[in-house]
Order: C-alpha cells, then sequence, then structure tokens
C-alpha cells in the first residue's frame, strides 16, 4: 500500500506540474531534470511527505496550488544542487514546522503517536490473555464439580488437618 | 408553501420522535401495554412524516426554488435532473435530513419486520431508535434548517460543487448513510437488551441480519466513494486516510469484530458483554464521524459546515449518548452470565482474538485521526499525520488478522487442537507460498511485501476451499457432493464468500501497488505513447458542449499488439459556476488491469490544438479492490438470509444446533 502511494505520489507531482506550470514544463532545466528518472523519483518521495499549507487536505503532489508548485520546483531545485532528503525535509521544517510533515517526527509531542499503536496492539493482546485466564478459571469455579484427582486431593488435605 | 410544509412535517417528526422515544419505554418498563403499542405507529409516523418533508426539499430542488437558500447555495437551473435530485445531499443540511431520513426507514423497517420478537423487546428498540431520532430533529430543526427562505428569492442557484456533479453523487452517499445509521439499530437492540436484563442469544439471533445489513450497506457505500475518487479525482488513487474516510472506516472496523462477536454470543453464549460494547461502539463512532465531519474540526474536503454551534450541539449529543449507554452497561454488565467454557485454543478465543485485532487497528486509526487535533487544542504544536503514517502502523495490525482468517473456520468450538488444524491447513499454506513466490515473478519483480500480499490472499482462499470441501465431506451422508455442497447453511457459504472478498481485495491492493505503470508526457496530436504494452496515439481535443460545462475532449485510440481495441475520450471541463477545471479520465477496464487517460492542460493555453500533458496509467487488478468488497457485501447478504433468521425464534434456542452450524 505504501508503494501505491509512493507510485501515486510519482503520477501527481509529475503530472500535476505539468499540469500546472505550462511555463515551466518548457523552461529546459526543468524538462532535463524532469527526465531524470532518478530525480523525478526522489521529488516524488519527498512531496507525497510535504503537507501543501493552503490546502484542505493534501500533500504538495497532489495539489495545483501555487505554494504546491513552488514547494516543488524549489525541491527540484535543490536536488539539483546536490541537496540530501534530509537537508531538503530539514530546510522544509525550519521553513513551514512540523505541521509540513505528514509523517510526523519521532519527539516529544508525538511519542504517544508513534508508540500508541505498539502500545494499543500489546495492550490489547495481553488484556486477551488476562481476561482468558480469568475467565477460565471463573468458568471452573462456577460450574464445574472436583475432579476425581481434585476431590482426592482435598480428602488427604482435610485428613491431614484431622491428624494435626 | 411547499417548503413551509416541509418544515412543518419536520417539526411534527420531531415531535413524534419525542413520544416515540419515551412512552414505549416507559411502557415495557412499567409493564403498561398499551403504551407499549404506541411504539409501531409512532415509528411509523416518524418515517412517513420525515419522508415528506424529504419529499418537500426534493421538490423545490426539482423547480428550482431559488427563494429557499439551501437550494440556492447548491442547485442551478442548468443543473441536469438527476443531480438536482442527488443534489438533496450535497450540504451540510440536506445530507443531515438524508441522515434522518435513513434513521427513520430502519425503524420502520425494524417496526414491520419485527411480528416475532417480544412486544416489549420492540417497544424498548423503536423507543431507543426514537430518542436518537429526536436528538438528530432537533439538530437540524435548530442548528441547520434545510427550508430556511431566502428574501428576495435568488435569480439563479449559485450550483452543485462540480466535483459532485457525478453518479456517484447519487449513490454514494444514500449508501453510507445506510450504513452508518443502520448501526443504530444494533445499537439499539444492545440498549433494549441491557433495558431488560434479558441478554441472551436470541437477542443475539435478532440482531444479527440487522447489523450485517447495517455492515453491508456501510461496505458498499465506502467501496463506492473509493471507486468515485478514483475515476473522478483523475489521481487514480482510491485511498487517501483522509479523516473522513477514516470516520468511516472506524465503524466499519468494529462494524465487522461486532458481527463476529454476535455469532459467538447467538452459538455459544458468549462474550456477552463485549458485544453489547461493540455495538454501542460502533454507533458511537458513526456519530463520532458525524461530529467531525459536520462539526468543522478537521480541515477535509468533505467538510461542508463551520457553524460552531452544529459542532458543540453534536458534541452534547454525542456525551449524552455514549454516556447514558456506557452508564447503562457499567450498571447491567456484571449480572450477565458468562456463557460456555471454551480453552485457549478453540473457535471462540481465535475470535476474540480478531476482535482484539479489529479493535486495535480502530483504535490506531482513531489516535492518528484525533491526535493532531488534540495536541493542537492542549498548545503543543501543529502536526500533520498522513498516509506515510497511516500505511507504517496499519498494515502490521492487519496482517495476523488475514492469517487468522484462514485459521478461524477450521478451529472447533470451546476446544480446538493446534496440530489438527495444522494438519487440515498445510495444502493451503504450500498453495499460498507459491502463488507468492512465482506470481511476482512472472510479473517481472520480486518484492517482499508483494509476495507477503498474495501469500496472505492465496491463504486466504485456499483455505477457504478446504474448509468448505472439509465439511461438505462430513455433511454428506450419502447424498452427492454437489447436492451436499448446495445444501450448505447459508451463513457459511456467506462467511466464505466475504473472507474470499477479502482476499481479492488484498490481491488489488497488492498488484496495483506493485506493478501499476504510469507516464506522464506532453503529446501533440498524431504523436502517440506506449506503457505496459499499450499503445496510445493522441489524435487531438474538440470543444464539447455540457448542459452546464464546456469540456475539452481528447480523442485518444488505444491500441496493442497493433491492433486498435478502442477509443477514449478524456476531458476537462470548466463548469460555468466554478473557476476550477474538472478532469474526466477516460477508462477501459477489464478483469485484470484498467488502463486510464487523464487529460492535463494544453502546453500553452493560447493552443489548445497542439500540445497537451497527458497522463496515462496500466493499473494491474485495480478493479479487484472494489470487486473484494462486493464480493464481501454478497457474502454478508447470503449469510443475512440463513433460514434461521426467517422462522420464529424460539424461546430458547437449541445452543448445539447452532454450534454445528459453523
Amino acid at each position: 500500500m505504501k508503494r501505491l502511494f509512493a507510485k501515486l505520489a510519482a503520477i501527481l507531482a509529475f503530472g500535476l506540474y505539468l499540469n500546472a506550470t505550462p511555463a515551466l514544463a518548457s523552461s529546459a532545466t526543468e524538462a532535463a531534470l524532469a527526465a531524470d528518472p532518478v530525480a523525478e523519483k526522489r521529488l516524488t518521495k519527498l512531496s507525497e511527505e510535504l503537507r501543501c499549507l493552503v490546502c484542505q487536505n493534501q500533500n504538495i503532489a497532489d495539489s495545483n496550488a501555487e505554494l504546491a508548485q513552488d514547494l516543488r520546483r524549489e525541491i527540484r531545485g535543490m536536488i539539483k544542487e546536490g541537496k540530501s532528503d534530509k537537508e531538503i525535509i530539514d530546510f522544509m521544517v525550519a521553513r513551514y514546522g512540523d505541521f509540513v510533515l505528514y509523517r510526523p517526527p519521532v519527539q516529544g509531542n508525538t511519542l504517544l503517536l508513534w508508540v500508541g499503536p505498539i502500545a494499543l496492539l500489546i495492550f490489547g493482546l495481553s488484556a486477551l490473555i488476562a481476561y482468558q485466564r480469568r475467565r477460565a478459571a471463573r468458568v471452573a469455579a462456577e460450574d464445574k464439580p472436583l475432579s476425581a484427582d481434585e476431590a482426592s486431593r482435598a480428602d488427604a488435605l482435610l485428613k491431614e488437618l484431622d491428624n494435626k | 408553501m411547499i417548503p413551509e410544509l416541509g418544515h412543518f412535517a419536520l417539526i411534527l417528526s420531531a415531535l413524534v420522535a419525542l413520544i416515540l422515544g419515551t412512552l414505549p419505554l416507559i411502557g415495557a418498563h412499567t409493564n403498561r401495554m398499551a403504551w407499549v403499542a404506541v411504539a409501531r405507529p409512532a415509528a411509523t409516523a416518524m418515517a412517513l412524516l420525515v419522508t415528506f418533508s424529504f419529499a418537500c426539499l426534493t421538490q423545490a430542488f426539482v423547480a428550482n426554488d431559488f427563494s429557499v437558500v439551501y437550494v440556492a447555495q447548491h442547485s442551478n437551473s442548468l443543473l441536469p435532473i438527476q443531480y438536482r435530485i442527488a443534489g438533496v445531499w450535497g450540504g451540510h443540511e440536506g445530507s443531515l435530513l438524508l441522515w434522518i431520513l435513513m434513521l427513520t426507514w430502519w425503524a420502520f423497517l425494524v417496526a414491520m419486520l419485527s411480528r416475532q420478537l417480544p412486544e416489549a423487546m420492540v417497544a424498548r428498540v423503536l423507543g431507543t431508535l426514537g430518542l436518537v431520532g429526536f436528538g438528530f430533529l432537533l439538530f437540524i430543526l435548530l442548528t441547520s434548517n434545510p427550508f430556511e427562505r431566502l428574501l428576495p428569492a435568488a435569480a439563479e442557484g449559485r450550483d452543485l460543487n462540480p466535483l459532485l456533479q457525478d453518479p456517484g453523487l447519487v449513490i454514494h452517499p444514500p449508501l453510507l448513510y445506510m450504513g452508518y445509521v443502520g448501526f443504530s439499530v444494533a445499537f439499539a437492540f444492545a440498549i433494549a437488551a441491557l433495558l431488560s436484563g434479558k441478554l441472551d442469544a436470541a437477542w443475539a439471533r435478532w440482531s444479527r441480519p440487522w447489523t450485517m445489513a447495517a455492515w453491508i450497506f456501510l461496505t458498499l457505500g465506502i467501496a463506492m466513494g473509493s471507486w468515485w475518487a478514483y475515476y473522478e479525482l483523475g489521481w487514480g488513487g482510491w485511498w487517501f486516510w483522509d479523516p473522513v474516510e477514516n470516520a468511516s472506516f472506524m465503524p466499519w472496523l468494529i462494524g465487522t469484530a461486532l458481527i463476529h462477536s454476535l455469532a459467538v454470543t447467538e452459538k455459544r453464549g458468549s462474550f456477552k458483554n463485549w458485544t453489547v460494547l461493540l455495538a454501542i461502539s460502533a454507533f458511537s463512532l458513526s456519530l463520532l464521524g458525524t461530529f467531525l465531519v459536520r462539526s468543522g474540526v478537521l480541515t477535509s474536503v468533505h467538510a461542508f459546515a463551520t457553524d460552531p454551534r452544529r459542532g458543540i450541539f453534536i458534541l452534547i449529543f454525542l456525551v449524552a449518548v455514549i454516556g447514558s449507554s456506557l452508564a447503562l452497561f457499567a450498571a447491567r454488565a456484571p449480572k450477565v452470565g458468562l456463557g460456555g467454557r471454551f480453552g485457549l485454543v478453540s473457535r471462540e478465543s481465535l475470535l476474540l482474538t480478531n476482535n482484539v485485532l479489529l479493535v486495535v487497528a480502530c483504535a490506531t486509526v482513531l489516535l492518528g485521526t484525533l491526535y493532531p487535533l488534540l495536541i493542537d487544542a492542549l498548545g503543543v504544536g501543529k502536526i500533520s499525520v498522513g498516509p506515510p503514517y497511516f500505511n507504517a502502523v496499519f498494515v502490521p495490525v492487519m496482517t495476523p488478522i488475514l492469517f487468522l482468517m484462514g485459521v478461524g473456520p477450521f478451529a472447533r468450538w470451546k476446544e480446538a487442537s493446534i496440530p489438527e488444524i495444522a494438519k487440515a491447513v498445510k495444502w493451503a499454506l504450500v498453495v499460498g507460498a507459491l502463488v507468492a513466490i512465482v506470481l511476482p515473478l512472472l510479473y517481472g519483480q520480486w518484492h517482499a511485501m508483494t509476495a507477503l500480499g498474495l501469500l496472505l490472499a492465496a491463504w486466504i482462499v485456499a483455505t477457504a476451499i478446504l474448509n468448505f470441501v472439509e465439511r461438505v465431506r462430513h455433511t454428506r451422508a450419502g447424498r452427492g457432493f454437489v447436492a451436499t455442497a448446495l445444501s450448505q447453511p447459508r451463513t457459511f457459504v456467506g462467511m466464505h464468500l466475504a473472507h474470499i472478498g477479502i482476499a481479492v481485495f488484498v490481491v488489488g491492493v497488492t498488484m496495483v501497488g506493485s506493478y501499476q505503470d504510469e507516464k506522464d508526457i506532453k503529446l501533440a496530436p498524431g504523436q502517440s505513447v506506449d506503457v505496459a504494452g499499450y499503445h496510445f496515439t493522441f489524435n487531438g481535443v474538440k470543444a464539447v458542449e455540457g448542459p452546464n460545462y464546456v469540456a475539452a475532449q481528447g480523442d485518444f485510440d488505444l491500441a496493442v499488439d497493433g491492433k486498435f481495441v478502442r477509443k477514449m475520450n478524456p476531458e476537462k471541463r470548466n463548469y460555468h459556476s466554478s473557476a476550477m477545471p474538472m478532469t474526466e479520465a477516460s477508462i477501459d477496464a477489464g478483469f485484470l488491469r484498467d488502463v486510464y487517460v487523464s487529460l492535463g492542460e494544453p502546453i500553452d493555453r493560447d493552443k489548445p490544438e497542439g500540445e497537451w500533458a497527458v497522463r496515462v496509467y496500466y493499473k494491474p487488478f485495480v478493479d479487484w479492490i472494489w470487486g473484494g468488497c462486493v464480493l464481501m457485501s454478497l457474502g454478508g447478504l447470503i449469510a443475512m438470509l440463513d433460514r434461521r433468521y426467517r422462522v420464529r425464534a424460539r424461546a430458547a434456542a437449541p445452543v448445539s444446533a447452532g454450534a454445528q452450524q459453523a
């Protein structure tokens, strides 16, 4: 599914770049960069992770808004300058804050968000096991007559008490 | 005049709902049969009044009555008739009225189809639905009246959002709302059972078909929405983890847990409290979804309204419904019996594990949806939670569910043995492994995630077939194989069909995610492009006039191996009422793949006869995503029509007979 989204973003980024900025599309450098599939893949992967801040709930790969076009162009430029993905993301966060990231960074105020699902899973499964144990004990106590073994042990205990 | 009649009927229906929500409940509690008898007529009256009111609003749309604010905002005299009718639920007020309409129809259906139920039970179920209906009617009357007049009347309407002018609008919201609101029936049954103190197998049996019906609608509604997004938005995607999608997905997850839990409660008498809690949760999540969407607390493409009064009203309503039902639950739950015993490895145990995993999956989606709102409200940061997050956390929780889906049907009730199950399913594992290894190689690229998806899908199908064959063998008793196969209980057949639907869905998601191919290029008339062996020739663009838009329509020839297959005509539409152009993709749908052409913009805006930006996609197995959902719904429908839900409920349902019908 993740791959699907990556590919989707790829389509969107390039598609809308053509779609929305015809002037750019004909620019020689842009076209040259767009022809480089590796750079294009990086651009789409990055723009999939970034929120279009003036849109309702779209990443900058999906969005047709001017801001998204500008940011895509800017990322393209940074890729061309040889910046790493991390540098580009850091630049975006420095400019727009964490809000721009669709994959929130792991930090103090997102700890619960990232740990939550794992904690929920562990909690759910432990609660399940605990419940089953407790339930088995309650059901046994409620309606099970003593087994022959238990009865003989009980007898033995009673006898021991009597002998004391 | 007609809008006033509609408004008046709505006020009357609120009064009827109040009567329905009080007299029958009190009557059932104090044994006043005359009050109990009010339930059915009141539910019928409520449904009739709301239907009349809805018809009045529809009439205002059809007749282009722009003296009604809501109509003036969401319609236009140029709008084709089908969208004028569907436009009734194209905005906040109308979609709320549709919500209420569905609720009253469900209540009416319960009133009609519950002759075999004890009168007091019917009274409590309908009474609960009446109270819910009253809350929503009050909401619409106080904050969102769709019949408000505009004086002087507008000369022309503002038009329906072009994005909504699609057959999808005619089908998607009604299906989705039928599902959402349908869980109110499961909820009402749970509340009625808690009120009466009789949480027994009979209660579970009564509520099962209703819950299943709601689940079927919700499944189809979500699938329809996804398909609509796929062909309409022009991006070729099918799920975006948008908060509003999540709002419909959460009740689906809990509803799925609920139909499994109800099966245990009916057949084994166990998990009663848990089942009740799930029924309350499924409906509460439907309400929460309504709150999130309608209050405008989410920044989402679906949010119509941002009036704080509405948000506060729904929030109060939400707290009242959830609070009172949980209080009732807390008061009654400790007195509920445990039901039969079962071992750590047993059908019960596996179904409980399925439930826990589904609830965890739902809680995860809830966490991701609400977290940004919470930390923003607390003032500790502004963050976004999007697809990268959801994909990372959701897949690991769903994987064990898909695996256990293959094991569950082989496990016996009460006590199952792992070696026995392993022996029964070992061939399914072999088949799964083979498919996972070979199929990706046939497609040229082997990835671990692709293989995992295919392994799980093949595993589910193979185990379903093995389980079916095994059961037929054991129940033959001298009859022919086919005859025995055809006489299996519908719940059993439906279950496997629905599970196979999940497998089909997983195949679709996996294949389109792994092997989708696309090209985004500039094409001048006469030029062509190849993607995955499909050859597209662009013949140019011509202007086409629609009822309320003008479109640039592309003309493409699709060819395979040099042979012409068909014409494809994607459009770029400019609606008179909107500055935003709409993309109408052209899709050649097929069993094993879709090919999808979508028109961008002319490279030079002044020369539409020149080069155009074009996107072409090859999407293997993409229709399996929705096909799987249809199979799930079909499985649900077959299970729902099982003979045993139609016979008169016996006072004490023989548990052993039910237990054999796995």
